[in-house]
C-alpha cells in the first residue's frame, strides 16, 4: 500500500458499484486515488454485490437486450414509480447518460449475459452481469487495482473535517499502515444508506425495526450519510422510507440477499399471527406486488405473516432456499406454524367459500376473484383445499433507504445554503433520493450507481487539478 | 435423504443456487441444474461430473466463505464426483482402488516396469537386454511383436469394458433409459465442448486458480495434454497398421508418420502435464478435492513418464539403452492401461458422458419451449 499520510487527489469513501465507477473514473483522468472500504473484502461492496442487473436507456436491441428501451419510456417508467417524486432535470441526465453506461461499464472489465431465467420480463430492459453483482465488483476492482488506485478495506472513518461546504480529512477508526487521517482535494461520497443501522430505522419505526431482516450486509450504517447531513449538506428523500419487501422469515439477520425472497403471494393468501387475513393478495402483479409486501407485514402484530398455499401451486414460483411448512391438514399446518388451528381454519374456510369460477392466468390481471369476503383476493383467487397445506413464514426484508444528500448535475453536494460544495461529490445509494424519492424498478439503483460514479469521479478530478 | 454425506451437502448447495441463478450462464452446471426442482443421488453426480472446476462460480458467490450460508460448489462437486468415480467402478471390486489412488498407481506402475524388465532377462539373455539392435524388427528381438501386440491388446480392451460399464452405470442413475436412440447431434455437440474444454474457461475470462484473478492456463495445459495424448495413441495406431497391413516393421524412420505423430504428441505430453502440475500445486485449496491429490497427480505423472520414456527412446533407440528403456516404456504404457479404469482417466469419459446428456437435455428443453 502507498503512503496513506500523502495528500490524494481523490478520497472515495465506499466500496460498491459507485464507489468504484468513481475511483477508476478519477483514476482514469489522472488523479490519485485512494477508496476507503469500511467492510472486510469478503464483503466489500455494500448492496452491489446482491444486484444482478443494470437498467439502461438504448435505441436498438443488443447481443443481450431483446428490444429497444428508449430514453423517453424509461423517463416514462421513472415518472409514473416515483409518483413524480424525482429531480426532472437529474433523472433526464441519468437516462441520458446510461446510454454509454452500456459500453463504458464493459470497458471497466463487466460482462453482460442476457436475462436470467425466471426473469424474462426484464430481457429488454434491463443488462445482466454476468457471474451477479459480486462478479461485477470483482472486475471493477481488479481494474482499479491494474489502474494504480488504492484500495484499504476494514476502513471505518469516523469522523469529516469540513469547513464551510469544503472537505479537508476523514478520520478512520483503526489507523491503516500508521495513518489515521486521510487528506484530499476532494471527496466522492458512496457509502450507500442506513438500513443496517436498527437503531436508526428506530427512530422512525420504533420497536418495530427489530423484527426487521436487513437483506444486504450489516456494513450499511449510513454513518458517513449522518456526518454530511449534520455538517450542512441538503438532504433529500423522506428519511422515515425505506424499500422493504417480505422476505423468509428463518433468514439470517443480515446479509440474506435475493435468495430469501418470496414470490408466491399471489398463488395462495397471507395471514398475520392471529390467522387473519390483511390485504387483497391479488391487487396487482409482479413487481408491484412484490415491492409492496414488506410494508404490510410490518404493520402486523410483530412483524411477521405466512403465505398460505396447498400442493397444486408448489411448482407455480421459483424454488426457495427455505422448504416450505406442511401440514396433512389445516390445523396441522398451523400447529406447526403455531397459529390458532380454529382461527386458521376459519380464514380458509370462508376464503375458499368466497372463490368464484375463473380462468386462472397468473400472467395477467384474471377474473379469478372472491365475493363476500374483506380484504377480497381480486385475482387468481383459488381454493385452498389439496393437502398437504403449505407456508412460508415472512418478515420484512429491508433493502435500501431513501434519504440522502442533495446533489447537481455534477454529482456535487449542495450545502443547506443551496451554494455547491467547493469540493465533495456523492454517488450511488447515498444521493438515489435526488432521482428516486419513492418506489423502485429493477436495475435503476446500479444505474443511479454507474452513471452518478462516473461523473462523480470525473468531477472530482478536475476539481482537485484546479 | 442421499446416499453419502457429499451428496447431501451438493443437494443443499443445488437449492441455494436454484433460488439465486446468477451462475447460469457460467458453465452447465447451473442451467442443468434450472432444469430441476429436486435432485437425486444420480443428478447430483450428473451436475457434479458436469462440473469442470473452473472456479468462477466461488468467486463470483457472494454466499461463499466466510458468508453462513457457505456455498463452495467447485469443491463440493469435486467430492462428490471423485466418490462417483468408485460409485460407478467395475467390477466393484477395484472401487478401493480410488481410495488411496495414488499408491495403487504407483505399484501397479513399479510392478509392471519391473514385470517387463524380469520378462525381457527370463525370455532372453541379459546381453540381448543390453544389446544394441538396429534396423526393422529391433523392437522385437527383445519382445516379439506378437506377444506384445496381444498382451497390449488385452489390457487396452480390458480397460475399454471396463469403462463402458462404468459409463452404463453412470447412464443409468442419471436417468437416461439404456439402449436409448443415439443423439448424433448431441454427440456432436458433446464433441466439439470437450474437444474446446468450453467450461473450462470461467465463463470467458479464464480459471481462477491461487486468487481472485483468473489468471490459470489450466485450459491450455489440459490441450497439451489431451491432444498430445491422442496424437500419441494415432501414433500407435498408424505404426500398429503399418505392421499388419503393410508389414513394414518398427522402429520408423523420423520422418514416418508414427514417430512424427509421436513426437509431436510426446512434446505435448511433456509440457501439458507438467504445466498441469504446477497450476494444481498453486491452486487456492479452498477449490479444490484435497484428498484427491494422490489421485490427480498419479495420473498426471503416468502421462508424463509416458511420454517421457517414449522420447527417451526415441533418442536412445540405437544405443546398449535402448532395451531397458523399451522395458519401462511398456512397462509404464501398460501400468497406465490397465489402471485407465481405477483412476483419473474416468474423469474424461464422465465428463463427456454427462456433456451428451447436456445437449440432449438442452435440445428437449428448447423444443418444449418452442412447443
Amino acid at each position: 500500500m502507498a503512503d496513506l499520510n500523502r495528500k490524494f487527489d481523490v478520497l472515495v469513501i465506499g466500496g460498491g458499484n459507485a464507489a468504484l465507477c468513481a475511483a477508476i473514473s478519477a483514476r482514469r483522468a489522472g488523479a490519485s486515488v485512494l477508496v476507503l472500504e469500511g467492510a472486510p473484502k469478503f464483503y466489500r461492496g455494500g448492496n452491489t454485490r446482491h444486484t444482478r442487473n443494470m437498467r439502461c436507456a438504448h435505441d436498438a436491441a443488443t447481443e443481450i437486450l431483446t428490444g429497444p428501451y428508449t430514453e423517453e419510456e424509461f423517463w416514462d417508467d421513472l415518472l409514473r414509480l416515483t409518483g413524480g417524486q424525482t429531480d426532472e432535470e437529474l433523472a433526464k441526465f441519468m437516462i441520458k447518460e446510461s446510454k454509454d453506461i452500456l459500453n463504458w461499464i464493459v470497458e471497466q472489465g463487466v460482462r453482460w449475459q442476457p436475462s436470467l431465467g425466471g426473469t424474462l420480463s426484464l430481457g429488454r430492459t434491463n443488462s445482466f452481469f454476468l457471474g451477479g453483482g459480486r462478479a461485477m465488483l470483482n472486475a471493477l476492482y481488479l481494474t482499479a487495482e491494474k489502474l494504480g488506485v488504492e484500495i484499504a478495506y476494514d476502513a471505518e472513518v469516523i469522523d469529516l473535517e469540513i469547513e464551510d461546504g469544503m472537505f479537508l480529512s476523514a478520520k478512520l477508526k483503526q489507523p491503516i499502515d500508521g495513518a489515521s487521517e486521510i487528506r484530499a482535494s476532494a471527496l466522492v461520497a458512496a457509502a450507500g444508506g442506513f438500513e443496517a443501522n436498527i437503531e436508526w430505522l428506530k427512530e422512525y419505526w420504533g420497536e418495530a425495526a427489530d423484527n426487521f431482516l436487513i437483506r444486504g450486509t450489516p456494513y450499511n450504517r449510513g454513518s458517513i450519510l449522518k456526518m454530511l447531513l449534520a455538517k450542512g449538506v441538503q438532504d433529500i428523500g423522506d428519511p422515515t422510507q425505506c424499500h422493504a419487501v417480505a422476505i423468509d422469515a428463518r433468514a439470517p439477520k443480515f446479509d440474506g440477499g435475493i435468495i430469501t425472497r418470496h414470490d408466491s403471494v399471489v398463488f395462495g393468501i397471507v395471514v398475520n399471527k392471529h390467522a387473519e387475513r390483511f390485504y387483497d393478495e391479488g391487487e396487482d402483479i409482479w413487481p408491484k406486488r412484490y415491492a409492496i409486501w414488506g410494508r404490510l407485514v410490518a404493520a402486523q402484530p410483530d412483524q411477521i405473516a405466512y403465505i398460505i398455499f396447498d400442493s397444486t401451486v408448489v411448482t407455480s414460483f421459483m424454488p426457495t432456499l427455505f422448504p416450505p411448512i406442511a401440514g396433512a391438514s389445516i390445523a396441522e399446518l398451523a400447529g406447526k406454524l403455531e397459529l390458532d388451528p380454529a382461527a386458521l381454519e376459519k380464514t380458509i374456510t370462508e376464503f375458499n367459500a368466497a372463490v368464484q369460477p375463473g380462468t386462472f392466468d397468473h400472467t395477467i390481471l384474471d377474473d379469478c376473484r372472491t365475493a363476500g369476503i374483506s380484504p377480497p383476493k381480486t385475482h387468481w383467487a383459488r381454493k385452498i383445499e389439496t393437502p398437504p397445506y403449505l407456508a412460508y413464514p415472512v418478515r420484512p426484508g429491508i433493502t435500501f433507504t431513501y434519504l440522502g444528500t442533495r446533489v447537481n448535475k455534477q454529482s456535487r453536494m449542495v450545502m443547506k445554503d443551496g451554494k455547491p460544495s467547493a469540493n465533495m461529490f456523492a454517488a450511488g445509494e447515498i444521493m438515489a433520493g435526488n432521482v428516486l424519492g419513492k418506489g423502485y424498478a429493477a436495475g435503476i439503483g446500479m444505474t443511479i450507481g454507474s452513471v452518478f460514479g462516473r461523473v462523480a469521479g470525473r468531477e472530482a478530478a478536475k476539481n482537485a487539478r484546479n | 435423504m442421499h446416499g453419502t454425506r457429499i451428496l447431501e451437502e451438493a443437494d443443499r448447495l443445488m437449492t441455494v443456487c436454484n433460488s439465486c441463478r446468477y451462475c447460469e450462464g457460467l458453465c452447465a452446471v447451473f442451467p442443468a441444474m434450472e432444469m430441476r426442482r429436486a435432485f437425486s443421488d444420480g443428478d447430483l453426480n450428473y451436475l457434479a461430473n458436469l462440473c469442470h472446476a473452473c472456479g468462477a462460480c466461488y468467486t463470483d458467490c457472494q454466499f461463499s466463505p466466510p458468508h453462513e450460508f457457505n456455498v463452495n460448489v467447485p469443491k463440493t462437486l469435486a467430492v462428490a464426483r471423485a466418490e462417483s468415480y468408485a460409485a460407478y467402478a467395475w467390477p466393484r471390486v477395484f472401487a478401493g482402488a480410488f481410495a488411496r489412488n495414488g499408491l495403487v498407481i504407483s505399484l501397479v506402475a513399479a510392478f509392471s516396469v519391473a514385470a517387463f524388465i524380469f520378462g525381457f532377462a527370463a525370455w532372453h539373455d541379459w546381453k540381448v537386454l543390453f544389446g544394441v539392435h538396429t534396423g526393422p524388427g529391433a523392437f522385437y528381438k527383445l519382445m516379439p511383436h506378437n506377444a506384445m501386440a496381444a498382451l497390449f491388446g488385452a489390457a487396452f480392451l480390458y480397460a475399454i469394458v471396463a469403462l463402458v460399464m462404468g459409463v452404463r452405470a453412470f447412464w443409468r442413475d442419471i436417468g437416461e433409459p439404456v439402449g436409448m436412440k443415439t443423439d448424433a447431434a448431441a454427440l456432436l455437440q458433446a464433441i466439439r465442448d470437450a474437444g474446446e474444454l468450453r467450461y473450462l474457461d470461467g465463463g470467458g475470462v479464464g480459471c481462477f486458480n491461487e486468487d481472485d484473478r483468473p489468471t490459470d492456463r489450466r485450459r491450455l495445459y489440459h490441450h497439451f495434454t489431451f491432444y498430445g495424448f491422442a496424437l500419441c495413441f494415432a501414433s500407435t495406431s498408424v505404426a500398429t497398421l503399418y505392421h499388419y497391413l503393410w508389414a513394414r516393421q518398427a522402429p520408423y524412420p523420423w520422418w514416418d508418420l508414427p514417430v512424427v505423430l509421436g513426437t509431436l504428441g510426446g512434446i505435448g505430453l511433456l509440457i501439458g502435464p507438467i504445466g498441469l502440475l504446477a497450476e494444481r500445486w498453486k491452486r487456492d485449496s479452498v477449490l479444490v478435492d484435497e484428498a484427491r491429490y494422490g489421485m490427480d497427480v498419479a495420473f498426471i505423472v503416468m502421462l508424463f513418464l509416458t511420454s517421457l520414456t517414449g522420447m527417451a527412446l526415441l533418442i536412445l533407440r540405437e544405443t546398449a539403452a535402448m532395451g531397458p528403456l523399451l522395458a519401462l516404456h511398456l512397462g509404464v504404457v501398460f501400468s497406465l492401461f490397465v489402471t485407465m479404469p481405477y483412476g483419473k482417466f474416468v474423469h474424461g469419459i464422465y465428463r463427456f458422458t454427462a456433456l451428451v446428456r447436456y445437449a440432449m437435455e438442452r435440445k428437449a428443453m428448447a423444443h418444449g419451449a418452442g412447443e
